[in-house]
């Protein structure tokens, strides 16, 4: 019975992983690269390391897929948010055929905080009054 | 047809596929972000692989390293995405300066 579950899961494991990495080739550009793998992989990889924890019927090793899981539904986003906002801060251009960028001219390009546009040119503004009237007095 | 031979003859050479055609985009990628997440995912592919390793041989410690593996990736990723900020912050200085 265990053998059923073992075969589907890697199956359905190994499946993933590769239609993730036919997408990784086949995308046109580097942040739809990005949102396909990481999605497909971490569960690819959660469905085989799950087989592995039915085969060895185990508490230590279920405990250890289980802390592996965990870890790489955690990490696995944040590296993809992580390694998008440096290739976008990079210049990397989107997709020819994207039809918006929803954070051009939002972002300060020196300081790299991103905001909604128009408060840190008014707060900006602001620090420039300021200074100019303690100038003045 | 034992479930070993099933991952040793099946599971395993589908991976092995997987892992060439993330290794194809990692050599032509064009942009560097695109080569730091094809590593990325060579590695947790690599988790994938050691855990099926550890079922054919029976051998449950294997796991361990992937637990390693995992960790090293994320703080690879990391510490990549965080000196590529870094090198455009100086870049878009130094340019700003030459002005």
């Amino acid at each position: 019975m265990s053998d059923v579950f073992i075969v589907i899961l890697s199956s359905l494991g190994a499946l993933f992983i590769l239609l993730a990495a036919v997408g990784f080739v086949r995308m046109p550009d580097s942040y739809l690269r990005i949102s396909v793998t990481t999605k497909a992989v971490t569960l690819g990889v959660g469905l085989i390391l799950a087989s592995a924890a039915i085969y060895f019927d185990n508490l230590s090793v279920t405990s250890r897929v289980l802390a592996i899981i965990l870890f790489i539904i955690l990490t696995s986003p944040v590296g993809a948010h992580l390694i998008g906002r440096a290739s976008y801060f990079s210049g990397n251009k989107l997709w020819e055929k994207s039809i918006t960028d929803e954070l051009e001219g939002k972002y300060q390009p020196n300081s790299h905080r991103l905001s909604s546009g128009e408060e840190y040119e008014d707060e900006d503004e602001k620090r420039k009054k300021k200074i100019r009237e303690r100038d003045l007095l | 047809m034992t479930i070993e031979e099933y991952l040793y003859y099946i599971i395993l050479p589908v991976l092995a596929i997987s892992v060439l055609l993330v290794f194809c985009r990692f050599v032509i990628g064009p942009s560097i972000a695109d080569r730091v997440v094809a590593l990325d995912l060579l590695i947790t592919i690599g988790i994938t692989l050691i855990a099926i390793y550890s079922i054919v041989y029976n051998q449950s410690t294997f796991l361990d390293i992937a637990m390693i593996l995992g960790l090293i990736a994320f703080l690879s990723t990391v510490a990549f995405s965080y000196y590529l900020e870094k090198r455009n912050r100086k870049k878009r200085e130094k340019s700003k300066g030459d002005e």
